[in-house]
């Protein structure tokens, strides 16, 4: 096909003006796109909540606020729970509550400390289904290592929640290793993946049996914490930023940093790691698997002369053999997420739109 | 690729094999000609930007995106019918996920959702015949759109809803055709082809015999082809052939899966459920006539226009919208007014920017940066 043309160019450089700009909410009311970790979820964050409550540390828009004390360098952090179904291969709502705020915490360089717990339960749930989630939460946050603090209890007629909705918060301790932020990417720093893409995401969406697909899918939900402190030792001040690839996956959290940095990142498709069920369900449902949810998988994007020791120690930590190094920074196009693809040409990598799984996590 | 593979997709994703059918195309190219080939399937222009074929094209070599995007050729009020059902006491609406997103007169059936209306995404018709079966005391009723190539499977779920007697579902037909508006294409005068990339799936219910009046009538070659990048480089690569040739003709790039005859038994369940309408709006498009299916009169009590009020009423398309002429393939979806900025994918106007098959969407999600080519 031709070059770019003239009046291509200049529609081009018009819509990434108009993307530069803060997102304006404007919808009517809020529908399940606004849930599903993309550009509508961006748009209702930067657009609503991040000029409403504006503050040095809510700006910088990390995993956590970052927030000193007496002298303590504290990252606070909260998180939600509403997937459906509540068990599924590999995990369930209890140990995702707990998970996912300690790798919050992790992601922001801070040590997990201590959380809370705040359950909301729908009228009719089983003693024995509450029993079995708080047996799951008691024994991720002992694997963790942070203790349950404080909590809340309530109830709500049948009908108005579904089974449970739990929501976690919590108070992590910096490390002083660590010096992450989403503007420090430079062009030459390497992307890193912790292990295998979509697992969880893939997991819940066979859990639900919609499907009718078989498959041996396991949510890879864990604690990223000891990985995080193996990286902080081997990288240090190298490391320029961390982040749980949770709603939106892989894809997402990289078109975020690209922006956040005013860089270009190129992936290299045939890099990415993605275990063979996750990619045979991938291909049947039409999904691509570095948009779906983990539970258990960071990027790190680190500086090039540490790139080799950072990928040594993410495979030497917990859940980290599958990890790879998926692409490199760049400084053009500014903003932009690229993709070499396997078969040789190239294409954007844009942030999630449409809603291809509601509530995963 | 990570360890293991899946056979029998990813040889037809082998980069190696795709420089050689890249070579051989540019062989194939005269210097100085310009080659406009149209791709008619919204499959084909998905595969096209998502593995980045075209990066593999000469420069004298230019694919043009046809109408063939089930979600994009729905026109606003058939939404508004649609969203009409959806809020009907009762009724659970069930449809494919892109067509949630279409906007209607006043909002889409994801809106209608926000607002109260039961609709849920559905990977296929017989998940909506499962889901009334489920649910006795709803009327489900299934959105079906799509071409020949989806029209069997709903054509099946309906013999099967009659078989068993499930009263409280129903089906929303908008099923269309390839060939009315591949003819339409044809007679309009503003647009100039070399040749066209033809449907695969719908082929394989269809057969590639509809398709000889391209060559006969309009004297141009057409080879069906699948939906892999090697499928299209090599589609294209004997079209250059044909081109080179002075041949014309109806060509089978697809032979593993599309057999010469179509699918007879598909097209007798068709025969069976549908029955053609005389006209139908097409989104940019138009009326073209005999150019859509509704259900027969031995399936209309499972006919969810009959069963509930629709309104009926025809929309005009947003004026700043020009999904039709890239339907059309005459202008390239940045050439139209409002393409990524009034109009995007989390904010569309057209159909076009809807759909993964669109070719809005398709250019702007996939295609959208600044590239450097080789210049041939």
């Amino acid at each position: 096909m031709s070059t770019v043309s003239e009046r291509e160019q200049k529609v081009l450089d018009m819509i990434e003006t108009a993307r530069a700009k803060r997102a304006r909410f404007r919808d009517p009311r809020i529908t399940m796109a606004h849930g599903a970790g993309g550009k509508a979820t961006q748009t209702l964050i930067e657009g609503l909540l991040a000029p409403a409550f504006s503050s040095p540390a809510l700006d910088v828009m990390g995993d956590a606020g970052l927030v000193s004390a007496s002298g303590a360098d504290l990252a606070l952090t909260t998180d939600s729970f509403v997937v459906t179904p509540i068990r599924f291969p590999g995990g369930s709502i209890g140990e995702l509550a707990v998970n996912g705020t300690v790798n919050d915490l992790a992601v922001a360089g801070a040590r997990p400390l201590a959380m809370t717990l705040a359950m909301v339960l729908e009228e009719g749930l089983s003693s024995e289904d509450l029993g079995a989630e708080v047996r799951a939460i008691a024994g991720a946050a002992r694997e963790a290592g942070v203790e349950i603090v404080a909590g809340d209890t309530k109830v709500v007629e049948r009908g108005h929640a579904d089974s449970m909705y739990l929501t976690t918060t919590g108070l992590g301790l910096r490390d002083p290793r660590a010096s992450l932020s989403p503007d420090a990417l430079r062009p030459g720093d390497h992307l890193l993946v912790s292990g295998p893409v979509g697992a969880h995401g893939m997991a819940i969406m066979l859990a639900r049996g919609e499907f009718e697909l078989g498959g041996s899918i396991e949510s890879d939900t864990r604690s990223l914490w000891p990985m995080v402190d193996a990286l902080l030792d081997a990288a240090g001040e190298d490391l320029r930023c961390l982040r749980d690839a949770t709603r939106g996956g892989v894809a997402s959290v990289l078109n975020e940093l690209a922006r956040a940095s005013g860089v270009a990142m190129i992936v290299r498709e045939a890099a990415v790691p993605v275990a063979p069920a996750v990619r045979g369900a991938s291909e049947i449902l039409g999904i691509d698997p570095l948009y779906v949810a983990n539970e258990g998988v960071l990027v790190a994007a680190v500086a090039p002369e540490a790139a080799e020791a950072a990928l040594a120690a993410m495979r030497a930590a917990p859940g980290g053999d599958g990890a790879a190094e998926i692409g490199v920074v760049r400084t053009d196009p500014p903003g932009m997420v690229l993709v070499e693809t396997a078969f040789g040409g190239k294409r954007v990598m844009d942030q999630l739109v449409g809603d291809p799984l509601p509530r995963i996590c | 690729m990570s360890d293991g593979g899946m056979r029998f997709v990813e040889e037809y994703r082998d980069p190696a094999l795709g420089r050689a059918l890249a070579g051989e195309i540019l062989a194939a190219v005269e210097p100085g000609r310009h080659y406009k080939l149209m791709e008619v399937c919204g499959g084909h222009t998905h595969s096209i930007y998502k593995y980045g074929v075209d990066d593999l094209l000469p420069q004298n070599v230019e694919l043009v995106h046809g109408p063939g995007c089930p979600v994009c050729v729905i026109p606003m009020g058939r939404v508004d019918d649609g969203i009409a059902i959806a809020r009907e006491p009762g009724v659970l609406f069930t449809c494919f996920g892109d067509m949630m997103r279409v906007p209607g007169a006043d909002g889409s059936l994801l809106d209608a959702k926000a607002e109260g209306a039961d609709v849920r995404m559905v990977y296929s018709p017989l998940d909506a015949l499962r889901i009334a079966r489920e649910n006795p005391d709803r009327e489900v009723v299934f959105f079906a759109i799509g071409f020949e190539t989806t029209a069997p499977s709903t054509a099946l779920t309906l013999k099967r809803a009659k078989a068993e007697g499930i009263g409280n579902f129903s089906v929303m037909c908008n099923h269309v055709l390839i060939v009315p508006p591949l003819r339409a294409l044809l007679e309009s005068p503003d647009l100039r082809l070399d040749g066209f990339v033809g449907p695969g799936h719908v082929s394989t219910v269809v057969g590639a015999r509809p398709f000889d009046f391209i060559p006969a009538d309009y004297g141009k070659p057409i080879v069906i082809a699948g939906f892999e990048p090697l499928d299209i480089l090599h589609a294209i690569r004997m079209l250059l052939a044909q081109l080179a040739d002075g041949r014309c003709e109806v060509e089978n790039q697809y032979t593993r899966v599309v057999p010469w005859e179509g699918n007879p038994r598909a097209l007798e369940v068709m025969a069976e459920v549908f029955a053609l309408r005389p006209h139908f709006e097409w989104r940019g498009l138009g009326f073209i006539s005999q150019s859509a299916l509704r259900l027969s009169d031995d399936y209309a009590d499972l006919d969810a226009e009959q069963r509930f009020p629709v309104p009926g009423v025809r929309v005009a398309d947003p004026k700043a919208c020009q999904c039709g002429e890239v339907l059309k393939g005459v202008i390239k979806p940045y050439e139209c007014k409002v393409f990524g900025t009034a109009c995007t994918p989390e904010r569309p106007i057209g159909t076009c920017m809807v759909s993964s098959e669109g070719a809005c969407a398709a250019y702007y999600n996939y295609g959208r940066f600044a590239r450097e080519r080789e210049v041939v």
